[in-house]
């Protein structure tokens, strides 16, 4: 076998790093703008879904097309408000697509995008997104309430790396459907949120989902996210709904 | 290192080929790769798209490895193959996040591990480091095939068993649902994945006298 000195092999695995970083960071620039898009897409489509639309898109021709023109026709507006229900001077795509970091916040300095659905002129939805930790990696999702700002007219959620079968379930329509219907104010107009229970919750109480067997942290990072990121929308909604 | 040329399809380079996916397989005979049989293998698409990841990476990588074998210095081959893995499995990942975003998402983290996949690791070393391009080509395309072989065939038996469906399209009737049969909700689960390779692996055995151990 051919002996290597060592200034070969120190110049050697220099040209191969320098080529190798060259190489990837030119695919990576170039790839880029389509992988950002990518990421909008899958928000918008997201949002859709949460008021129940866009969810044959996976059948479309054009997927990009045909979710970038649902959004713009159903997402009527989009406004950004703060912990206090003030309105914000900001656009709520870009708070959403860097909501992660917004997390990081405190509740209060936090701010917090609205999207408003509607289909032609009838009832408004208010989605808003919620993001949080779960037991492998991030949490995230999105909630629609029905026009009394009160009642879930529905909600999407997904995961990174929840475990497969367990936790990974908060994706599939049967842990997400019960959402709908539930309410997030009691009686008094307390903000009680939804409450994710362990060994089923009573089919009566309207503030209650079954949490996944198997999958307890994943299902009360959920809660907690759910909890976390709606609180600061309570002055908003109060408000609105006193309108 | 023969002088004379060889036939680009030679039956040693057949060989090459066909060994991996019967009597050399990686996952069932050298029972390699395992990992990622276990996890991506709940159903078809994801398998499928990482088998053709896995084979990508695996035939370049053993290609350039191989065209690298006589520079690369032996104290730091070991880097060098890391490198070029890396590399590749990086270069994949972008272009599945560009332009099969949903299946990125479903692979998440399993498209970097490929980079720990033994399989790879393996190939080079063995083979790549000590071969001309195309016998490394043909055996990186060959153990690539016989890994995604195994791979698709275990994400048929439990998409098909696990969910009822194949490549998320419903194939059970619905009229057995009404009848009484359910998914089997095992299938889902890794464990499940453990069997079915170890049931491929028997019938294979069962079948090839000579790649029973005593």
């Amino acid at each position: 076998m051919r002996s290597f000195s060592n200034t070969y092999i120190f110049v050697f695995s220099l040209i191969m790093v320098t080529i190798v970083a060259v190489l990837l960071s030119f695919v990576s620039t170039q790839l880029k703008p389509r992988q950002e898009m990518n990421v909008q897409i899958e928000k918008k489509q997201d949002v859709l879904r949460s008021v129940g639309r866009a969810e044959d898109a996976a059948e479309a021709d054009d997927k990009n097309a045909y979710i970038n023109e649902e959004f713009g026709k159903y997402i009527t507006e989009s406004y950004v408000v703060d912990f206090n229900g003030n309105r914000v001077e900001a656009d709520a795509f870009e708070i959403m697509l860097g909501l992660t970091a917004e997390i990081r916040k405190a509740r209060e300095e936090r701010n917090y995008p609205v999207f408003v659905y509607s289909e032609n002129g009838g009832p408004k939805k208010y989605v808003v997104p919620v993001r949080g930790k779960g037991l492998w990696g991030p949490i995230w999702g999105y909630i629609a309430l029905e026009e009394d700002l009160n009642t879930i007219s529905g909600a999407v959620f997904d995961h990174k790396a929840e475990t497969p079968g367990l936790g990974s379930d908060i994706n599939t329509g049967w842990f997400q459907e019960p959402f709908t219907g539930k309410t997030i104010f009691n009686e008094q107009g307390e903000f009680v949120s939804v409450e994710v229970v362990k060994g089923g919750a009573d089919p009566s109480n309207i503030h209650q989902v079954d949490a996944i067997s198997g999958g307890t942290i994943t299902s009360k990072a959920l809660e907690e996210m759910i909890m976390d990121c709606m609180t600061g929308y309570v002055a908003h909604f109060k408000e609105l709904a006193n309108n | 290192m023969s002088t004379e040329k060889e036939p680009l399809f030679s039956s040693k380079n057949l060989k090459l080929l066909s060994e991996p996916l019967g009597k050399s397989n990686p996952i069932t005979v050298q029972v390699l790769g395992i990992c990622s049989a276990l996890a991506v293998t709940v159903k078809l698409k994801p398998s499928i798209v990482l088998a053709l990841s896995v084979l990508v990476v695996m035939a370049v990588s053993n290609v350039a490895i191989s065209l690298l074998r006589k520079m690369v210095p032996p104290r730091i081959r070991i880097i060098v193959q890391l490198v070029v893995i890396a590399t590749m499995v990086i270069l994949v990942d972008q272009v599945l996040k560009a332009y099969a975003y949903d299946v990125s998402k479903q692979l998440s983290v399993f498209v970097g591990l490929i980079i720990t996949n033994c399989i790879i690791m393996g190939r080079l070393e063995a083979f790549a480091l000590a071969n001309r391009p195309w016998p490394a080509f043909l055996d990186g395309l060959g153990n690539a095939a016989g890994y995604g072989v195994i791979l698709i065939l275990v994400a048929f038996v439990r998409e098909l068993l696990g969910s009822g469906t194949l490549l998320d399209m419903q194939v059970i009737p619905q009229a057995f649902y009404d009848a009484g049969y359910v998914n089997n909700g095992m299938m889902i689960l890794p464990p499940m994945a453990l069997v079915v390779v170890g049931v491929i692996i028997w019938v294979q055995r069962a079948r090839r006298k000579e790649l029973i151990e005593d």
